[in-house]
């Protein structure tokens, strides 16, 4: 098992990739795009682990990650045609009315 | 044997709710005024079976309790809501529910097309009620509570007329006062409960179980404290000194809740109250001395102030503080029977004295609103000559006057008079027992002297008002009248069942009736005595009779007097006031004991309210919650622009939190 560390590190390149996406990009459909790439570096964690301890708890959990994470899909995407449908943009510095 | 005891506060209860909530529906006068006089019947009934059943009794077995059900339970502390039926509570019975018809009756009559009829009918009879509580309660809580009850009664009575602001006024100031004397009520209740438990164990406030163990008590010391606390409730409630300017204020109800509670009934509830607990208060020699020497001095005192006033209800209202002090004098000689006597009797003329009053009102004040005069018509400078315009409201008058001025063969004199000779014959005072009976042979004159001077003013000579008006004036119907004459007769024959010892045995041994019957209420105090302080000096009996004389001839002076000042040489009293104006002016304004009291305890509260108001509330109240509230506002005017609205800002600020935390743990 001593392979578990390269996933690991796989698994800690794809985060940091998606948590800085989030963090610099301003197209809301890229940012989103980073999230789902946060959740699937913790999806091959969580499978790592099961694979490593040999027990499926993991991988039972990867499974309620995609069901949210396809819920989460749904919901955003139609937030964005909604914000779309107002501002023509998708830009998120434009998403800032709700402020003091 | 009293198992239907429990009737007697109820009838006037169902009065009650049924005129105060219904009343308003059934706007029917006859209707609302004869459940209102029926339910008090009903009550007067079940009293009279009550004592007939009582006197049925051997004398020691003549004490009953009857538990309607347990009202509260609390580790060593038991009250139950349960009468207590002994020779007291049967002749309060009597004098309540008896002159209380009497009253309902007349109020018929005299409320006659006032707005809020049935409201006067549904406090009437809640008053009833909560007497009769305080008469029967067979503990120290249930006492309280018919004492709280007819204080407000009172206050709701007082200010009926609350459109008016003196009313309105009035209500409040006798609420007040009473407040304070029922936190002197409160302190020794709690005191005595206290201090029986835990120094003999004896956890109650039943009276039976109290008599019984006052043996434990010692003599003074905290039964003085424990009495002294009682004292000052009783003051409240009964309008002695200090307490009692409010009396004389709450004349501003109607004339027939003036006769019922503020002459016979509630404001005796004090003289009640030192019968009930008759074996604390002679356990202590000061507070016996308090007593008497308060009664003596509100007799004196408040006599002089009836010499000079010309409000007919309010000569009367300080008649009656005068009399209530010659109770408390009675109490304070350790003559607990003579006091309830003179409340008994009292309670007769008083009412009749008021009811009479009302009557001569009433009639006046329909002249007057004839012919649209706004002369006062409660005023006796406008009145004179009604003796034959009112004959039958002079004649039941006269009575009572001739009853409370104490001329023999009527009830006032054998009552007054028992009173007077137990103030100098009593073995409590020593050297001062001289002092108490001239303060109250001098109030006896006084009294006679402003009874007589009402009379003539209000029924004899010219008649004062316009002859337009005079010609309106006209006796009260039946239902007025009534009342009058049957309190007319007892303030006449009530005197009987109590005759002095020493005329009874004049005329051949008749006994003192009234004082064996009350004999086993007072047995305690009567062992207590026999075992402890010495007999007073025996007194001859022809002293007695002297005294006796003597008496009655300070009332037939004090009547020559008024007859003189105002019937035979009408300038004397004009001449009089040129001659003494400071006196007249002081007498008058009633010794300005009102404007001291504003000096020194209204003002000074209204003043600390006020710094209260100003100072405190509105600088440190207000300042603590307004300053909260500018520093929260001062830090939100800051922290405010966290809130950019733009995601990335959020995003960073959560992603360098978590930066924080895991590098918390982390690097630990």
């Amino acid at each position: 098992m001593e392979n578990l560390n390269s996933y690991l590190i796989v698994s800690a390149i794809l985060f940091s990739i998606g948590t800085i996406g989030v963090l610099t990009r301003k197209n809301a459909i890229v940012i989103f795009m980073c999230i789902e790439l946060m959740l699937n570096a913790v999806n091959l964690t969580f499978i790592a682990f099961s694979r490593h301890l040999g027990n499926l708890d993991g991988q039972v959990f990867v499974f309620f990650v995609m069901t949210v994470a396809a819920a989460e899909a749904a919901v955003g995407l139609a937030l964005m045609i909604a914000f779309f449908n107002n501002k023509e943009s998708i830009d998120v510095e434009d998403v800032n009315i709700m402020k003091w | 044997m009293f198992d239907n005891v429990w009737l007697i506060p109820l009838f006037p209860f169902i009065g009650f709710l049924i005129n105060g909530l219904l009343g308003k529906k059934i706007k029917n006068e006859t209707v609302i005024g004869g459940i209102g006089a029926v339910t008090v019947l009903g009550s007067f009934i079940v009293s009279c079976m009550t004592i007939l059943k009582l006197l049925s009794l051997p004398g020691e077995e003549r004490l009953a309790e009857v538990k309607v059900f347990t009202w509260i339970t609390s580790g060593n502390f038991n009250a139950d809501i349960a009468f207590l039926i002994d020779p007291l509570s049967c002749i309060m019975l009597m004098v309540v529910t008896g002159v209380g018809f009497l009253i309902h009756v007349y109020s018929i009559g005299y409320m006659h097309g006032e707005e809020g009829f049935y409201r006067f009918f549904a406090y009437l009879n809640l008053f009833t009620f909560s007497m009769l509580l305080l008469v029967m309660g067979n503990n120290l809580l249930l006492m309280f509570v018919g004492w709280e009850g007819v204080g407000l009664c009172s206050y709701l009575l007082i200010g009926y007329y609350f459109h008016k602001k003196s009313a309105g006024d009035a209500g409040k100031k006798a609420f007040v006062m009473n407040r304070v004397g029922d936190f002197g009520f409160l302190l020794g209740a709690f005191t005595l409960y206290w201090f029986m438990g835990q120094n003999h164990n004896v956890w109650t406030i039943q009276f039976t179980e109290m008599a019984k163990s006052s043996h434990l008590l010692p003599t003074g010391g905290i039964v003085t404290i424990i009495t002294l606390c009682f004292f000052v409730g009783a003051t409240g409630k009964s309008a002695q000194i200090p307490l009692y300017t409010w009396l004389p204020d709450a004349m501003e109800g109607p004339t027939p809740v003036s006769a019922l509670i503020h002459a016979a009934t509630m404001v005796t509830a004090g003289v009640y109250m030192i019968a009930r607990m008759n074996y604390l208060f002679i356990r202590s020699p000061e507070t016996l001395m308090v007593v008497a020497v308060i009664g003596a001095c509100t007799a004196l005192f408040a006599a002089t102030i009836g010499t000079a006033q010309n409000d007919i209800k309010r000569v009367l209202a300080y008649s009656t503080v005068s009399q209530l002090g010659y109770m408390f004098l009675a109490m304070g000689a350790g003559a607990f029977a003579a006091g309830i006597f003179h409340l008994m009797t009292h309670a007769f003329f008083k009412a009749c004295l008021f009811l009479g009053s009302g009557a001569v009102i009433h009639s006046m004040h329909h002249a007057l609103h004839h012919v649209h005069s706004h002369d006062d018509a409660q005023d006796m400078r406008n009145m004179g000559g009604l003796k034959s315009k009112m004959p039958l409201t002079f004649l039941t008058f006269l009575l009572a006057t001739i009853a409370i001025a104490g001329i023999p063969g009527f009830s006032g004199f054998f009552s007054k008079d028992e009173i007077l000779w137990q103030a100098f014959s009593n073995p409590h005072h020593g050297g001062l027992n001289l002092l108490l009976w001239g303060f109250g042979a001098v109030a006896a004159g006084l009294t006679a002297f402003y009874m007589f001077r009402l009379v003539f003013m209000t029924f004899y000579g010219e008649c004062r008002i316009t002859p337009k008006a005079k010609d309106h004036l006209h006796e009260s119907p039946m239902v007025i009248v009534f009342p009058l004459i049957v309190l007319a007769a007892l303030s006449v024959v009530g005197g009987y069942i109590g005759i002095p010892k020493v005329i009874g045995d004049t005329l051949g041994g008749i006994p003192n009736y009234f004082e064996h019957y009350l004999e086993p209420v007072f047995k305690y105090s009567h062992e207590y005595m026999a075992q402890h302080a010495a007999h007073g000096g025996h007194h001859s009996v022809a002293l007695e009779w002297g005294l006796m004389g003597l008496s009655v001839l300070i009332a037939l002076a004090g009547i020559t007097v008024a007859f003189t000042m105002y019937v035979k040489n009408t300038e004397l009293p004009a001449r009089f006031t040129a001659a003494f104006p400071a006196l007249h002016r002081a007498v008058f304004n009633k010794w300005f004991i009102d404007e001291l009291y504003d000096f020194v305890f209204v003002n000074p509260c209204k003043a600390f309210g006020r710094f209260l108001w100003k100072g405190f509330d509105v600088v440190v109240v207000d300042g603590i919650v307004n300053g909260v509230a500018k520093v929260v506002m001062g830090f939100s005017g800051v922290f405010r622009y966290m809130q950019s609205g733009l995601i990335h800002n959020y995003a960073w600020t959560m992603a360098f939190g978590v930066v924080v935390i895991l590098g918390y743990y982390v690097f630990k």
